[in-house]
């Protein structure tokens, strides 16, 4: 009865408060992610990845740094090892989940700098026109035109290996495709005519392009992370495989990978979980980037 | 004769530059009283629409000069100039913010306009326009073509201007919907004392609402005449003979 009553009151043609409109059109995009199932089981594999991380050391049967070489090597189920041990004895399974750990962290660093900085370049570039635009896009095009792999090693080969590095790095070359997106939804929304009579109310540029301009790149900006977080995870992950992302003895699943392809040939395993843990968290967020394209599309009547 | 709420002398609007250069409007002058209402006609791409962009600070380049309200126009409008003019566009889906909910809009313009008591000014202004407390809180894609043109309205008069620019108000609306608008705009107009400008390619929703009009053809004003001297087919130019007795047929034949 309440639910039915909730449902009412969310789905109400005519909302009668801000908060009502607001939880309404919320509710209304997770119908329409709900009634996706592709992205709704990328949403559950996530979920459970991030659980899996919050609850590490409850879930973990060992600690994921102490080494007992006389248990190098175990298959899966050997010892009670559920996914076996590494070359210097450590749990893979246990290693896995605080690695998550280390991806999630990873991932929500580049998810908070490189989309910001780009929204901000591109919507500036594209607002003001003229001089601005000019030496904001050749910057871009500078960023762009390196190999992102090589500028992120270049970068941690100058400040030193480590996550934070890393992080910084990939920020650095993941932003650029943000400010071209931002800046091309900029162009086609600054001659639109709520921008001009938003103008006519005597609002000035940086409250336009926060308040005006912002909302409706938002929605583009957050499908195209959700759709690199997998070129993220990756890129971290071949850092670390370089031995230039996390350092030793730290969980990294890249770094893991790298430590396993010694034994690769007689002991599969050790390279194999921590590849399927990259794996399936980069097939998650690119199932759930799709269906929140299917959302968010501003072209579509959703708000 | 007291001074006019809005003078244009010599006035010229041209986009690009250099050989691309294109003049959509050529010394164009006239003058709108204080309260008067005063129409633009003309066929597409006549610069109709591009005076009213030229005295609303929205095309750049332009030349001449504007005096509207007492104020003098450069080339930067003031933020007392916005309190006096306001504009209603063409195409009510295109001049709401998808993602912005009627309460936001209208609470945003007064608030801009540094006006106080929003909350309790919100249902009065929507009242004004004819749009009940239900729609406060809705989406535009929530509302039909005529409920978006009065949420329009409500944000150009959000700050109680004296002048209404209004650029074919009713031509993306269906014929029932545009008599309603048009009826609100003249209540409104009698209301609140406003002086319009408004630009239109229809000369029944000009002569309804106008008491003279301007005929532009190619950037230039060919003739000023009032309404009643339209309606006895008085024109003195062809041009705007011509389009009168097109006009006619037209409305003849539908």
């Amino acid at each position: 009865m309440i639910t039915a009553n909730l449902r009412d009151w969310l789905l109400s043609d005519a909302p009668t408060s801000r908060r009502q409109a607001r939880f309404a059109s919320w509710y209304k995009g997770w119908l329409t992610l709900r009634s996706n199932t592709l992205a709704m089981v990328g949403l559950i594999v996530l979920a459970l990845i991030i659980l899996a991380a919050i609850f590490a050391p409850v879930l973990a049967t060992h600690d994921p740094y102490a080494q007992d070489l006389g248990q190098r090597l175990l298959g899966a189920g050997q010892g009670g090892h559920l996914l076996g041990t590494d070359s210097l004895g450590r749990d893979i399974y246990s290693r896995l989940l605080y690695g998550a750990r280390i991806s999630i962290y990873i991932v929500l660093l580049v998810a908070m700098v490189a989309p910001l900085v780009g929204l901000i370049v591109g919507t500036v570039s594209g607002y003001a026109g003229g001089w601005a635009d000019v030496v904001l896009m050749r910057i871009t095009d500078i960023f762009l035109a390196f190999p992102r792999l090589i500028l992120a090693l270049a970068f941690v080969a100058a400040l030193g290996a480590g996550i934070e590095n890393a992080v910084l790095a990939i920020s650095l070359t993941a932003w650029p495709p943000y400010a071209r997106i931002a800046r091309a939804e900029t162009l086609t929304i600054r001659n639109s005519d709520y921008i001009h009579a938003i103008r006519l109310q005597g609002a000035g540029p940086f409250r336009i392009v926060t308040r005006h301009i912002w909302p409706l790149c938002i929605s583009s900006l957050v499908i195209r992370v959700t759709l690199d977080m997998a070129g993220i995870i990756l890129t971290a992950a071949a850092l670390g495989f370089l031995g230039l992302g996390a350092q030793p003895p730290s969980p990294e699943w890249g770094a893991m990978i790298s430590e396993g392809r010694k034994y690769i040939l007689d002991y599969w395993w050790v390279a194999t979980f921590p590849g399927l843990a990259i794996f399936a968290i980069s097939l998650a967020f690119n199932l759930l980037g799709d269906g929140l394209r299917d959302m968010l599309d501003p072209k579509e009547d959703n708000a | 004769m007291t001074n006019p709420a809005i003078d244009i002398q010599d006035l010229d609007v041209w986009f690009g530059a250099g050989r691309g250069r294109s003049d959509a409007v050529r010394q164009a002058s006239f003058a709108v009283e204080q309260g008067e209402s005063f129409g633009i006609v003309g066929e597409s791409g006549s610069g109709k629409s591009t005076i009213l962009r030229a005295i609303a600070g929205l095309v750049p380049t332009w030349s001449g000069n504007m005096t509207v309200a007492g104020e003098a126009l450069g080339p930067q409008r003031s933020k007392a100039f916005f309190r006096k003019v306001q504009m209603v566009f063409q195409d009510p889906y295109a001049s709401l913010h998808p993602r912005q909910t009627v309460d936001r809009v209208l609470s945003e313009a007064m608030g801009l306009h540094g006006l106080k008591d929003i909350d309790s000014r919100i249902p009065r202004l929507m009242e004004d326009v004819g749009l009940g407390p239900s729609f406060r809180f809705r989406f535009p894609h929530q509302l039909s073509g005529g409920q978006r043109q009065r949420v329009a309205i409500a944000r150009a008069l959000a700050c109680s201007p004296q002048i209404l620019l209004l650029d074919e108000p009713t031509s993306a609306l269906d014929v029932s919907v545009q008599a309603e608008i048009l009826n609100l705009l003249t209540d409104l107009r009698r209301d609140h004392g406003l002086t319009y400008i408004m630009v239109s390619h229809d000369l029944g929703v000009v002569g309804h609402l106008c008491e003279r009009i301007a005929v532009m053809k190619q950037g230039r004003i060919v003739e000023v005449l009032d309404v009643e001297m339209m309606r006895h087919l008085e024109a003195s130019d062809p041009y705007t003979r011509q389009l009168l007795d097109s006009s006619i047929q037209s409305s003849r034949s539908a």
